[in-house]
């Protein structure tokens, strides 16, 4: 279980996250929702402390990721997959060297690391894409390399940062498909997005940030029926600004 | 001015010298590449890649003004001695200037545009794209896997270079010498014998050594506080290559006020 505990964490003087509290449960796929630029992607960053918190604690499995020395959070990242929103694969590198950085790393041997490959990209549907350099991959292709990067691992945990966003309704609900599939292998994922299309698709709890905090969690149907304005404002895509605090009442004369 | 470009090109240093100095920011740095040294199962499968990436490909343009400055001097040299001391004088002028200042200097330059340049743009492009964020959750260190291996063979190969570059500068110098200048093979090897000490050589690549060391850790560091896009990479690789020459230029003042 992953839980997040007040966290706050500013860039200059701009304050991302005010205190941001989320209990992660395992074996599920809990989606942060939020506007642009909400705080959702450095939210995952402070998860495998590619970023730290300025307070606040994030535990993974009970253990401090603030605390952990190299080797703990070594550790760690060999439990956590992380998809990155525009997949940072190795530009130099092929789509299965792109995928054996993590295996060699963990010192699996060489029939090993071939079985995996071919797994993990059986599993995104990309066999026969092994020798191909990124630069001949797709944008939906190089996120499904990003996933297969990502379950090569075996991890406890993936970390989705906006999977779908710039690609195409088909290819968005295949990646659909794959972090759902991904889920019911047993991993927990935690995905951010603001497609609220594909977050009901794979959600089975969301998370609603705003203004640095959760604003709401619960299922899709809870949310869906939220009458929070600030969750319905964004469910629904409204553009309009919403009045958070009643108008303010003038006095006659 | 050295110190200036610290802090008036971004984003190096600029939060940390205001929050919390400089010296802990070198400080900081300096304890992750020491770490990252005992990792030796990641840098060293990767330091004879970019021993040639960093040395033996730089080796034509090393070269190129090696050749040059041989001519350069040696008619130079002629021009000053003729009529004042003997024209042999110009093998012993050639050698010692090329092998303890301009070979190692002019060679060092030259690789600071080009492997300072090169260092600081793909980590800059890794980091604006976050391939280094991928190879940390991939659990790699980004010092031991990026920034060691570039750093040893920056070290190890600036000095390999230098010595072709001294090589062909104070042979085309004799080449030069004997075609366009009166003077014979044995003179020219006669100055260049009269004064020469084992020194000369050794000291200039310790130099160079010093040189590469520094050329690819600004490189290296000013890569990896690229922030932005391309403009930010842009900003990285112009800083790093004017840092490493200014560095350059430190470190020869500095290695002839100790070593002289």
């Amino acid at each position: 279980m992953i839980v997040l505990d007040s966290l706050t964490k500013s860039f200059g003087v701009s304050p991302i996250l005010k205190g941001l509290s989320l209990d992660i449960p395992d074996h599920q796929n809990t989606v942060i929702i939020g506007p642009s630029g909400s705080g959702k992607s450095v939210t995952l960053k402070l998860i495998v402390r590619l970023l730290e918190p300025d307070t606040g604690r994030v535990t993974v499995d009970g253990a401090d990721v603030g605390e952990m020395d190299r080797d703990e959070l070594t550790a760690l990242r060999g439990r956590v997959g992380y998809v990155f929103q525009f997949a940072a694969l190795f530009d130099s590198m092929s789509v299965a060297e792109n995928i054996r950085m993590g295996l060699v790393r963990r010192g699996y041997d060489e029939g090993t690391i071939k079985e995996r490959i071919d797994e993990s990209l059986e599993v995104v549907e990309l066999r026969g894409s092994e020798a191909k350099l990124p630069a001949e991959l797709s944008g939906g292709m190089r996120k499904r390399v990003g996933i297969a990067r990502a379950i090569a691992l075996k991890p406890r945990y993936i970390l989705y940062d906006e999977p779908t966003t710039g690609l195409d309704p088909v290819t968005a609900a295949v990646m659909d498909q794959l972090i759902i599939r991904t889920r019911d292998l047993g991993v927990t994922g935690v995905v951010v997005t603001h497609d609220m299309r594909s977050a009901f698709s794979v959600a089975d709890r969301l998370a609603m940030l705003h203004d640095g905090t959760i604003r709401q969690v619960g299922s899709v149907r809870e949310m869906q029926a939220s009458h929070d304005p600030v969750v319905r404002q964004f469910i629904e895509g409204r553009p309009e600004r919403v009045a958070l605090e009643p108008p303010v009442r003038r006095s006659a004369g | 001015m050295f110190l200036h470009n610290f802090r008036t090109v971004p984003p190096l240093a600029v939060s940390a010298v205001t929050r919390n100095g400089f010296i802990a920011h070198v400080g900081r740095r300096s304890l992750e590449a020491g770490r990252a040294l005992g990792d030796v199962g990641t840098w060293l499968p990767l330091l004879a890649i970019q021993m040639r990436r960093l040395g033996v490909d730089s080796v034509p343009i090393a070269l190129f003004i090696a050749v040059f400055t041989g001519i350069v001097l040696s008619l130079l040299s002629s021009y000053i001695f003729t009529g004042a001391v003997p024209l042999y004088f110009v093998g012993a002028l050639v050698g010692k200037t090329i092998m303890m200042e301009l070979g190692p200097v002019l060679t060092g330059m030259a690789l600071a545009g080009r492997v300072g340049a090169s260092i600081a743009a793909e980590l800059g492009t890794m980091k604006v794209s976050e391939q280094i964020d991928a190879l940390e959750t991939l659990a790699y260190d980004r010092y031991s896997y990026l920034v060691v291996p570039r750093v040893l063979a920056a070290t190890l190969m600036f000095p390999v270079v230098t010595a072709f570059a001294v090589a062909v500068g104070v042979g085309s110098g004799w080449i030069t010498a004997i075609n366009l200048l009166d003077l014979s093979t044995p003179e020219f090897l006669k100055g260049l014998k009269q004064f020469y000490k084992f020194k000369d050589l050794w000291f200039g690549l310790v130099k160079s050594a010093s040189f590469g060391f520094a050329v690819a850790l600004l490189g290296c560091l000013r890569g990896l506080a690229t922030e932005g896009g391309a403009q930010g990479v842009g900003l990285s690789t112009t800083s790093a290559v004017v840092l490493g020459c200014e560095a350059i230029l430190v470190l020869d003042a500095f290695w002839a006020m100790v070593l002289l």
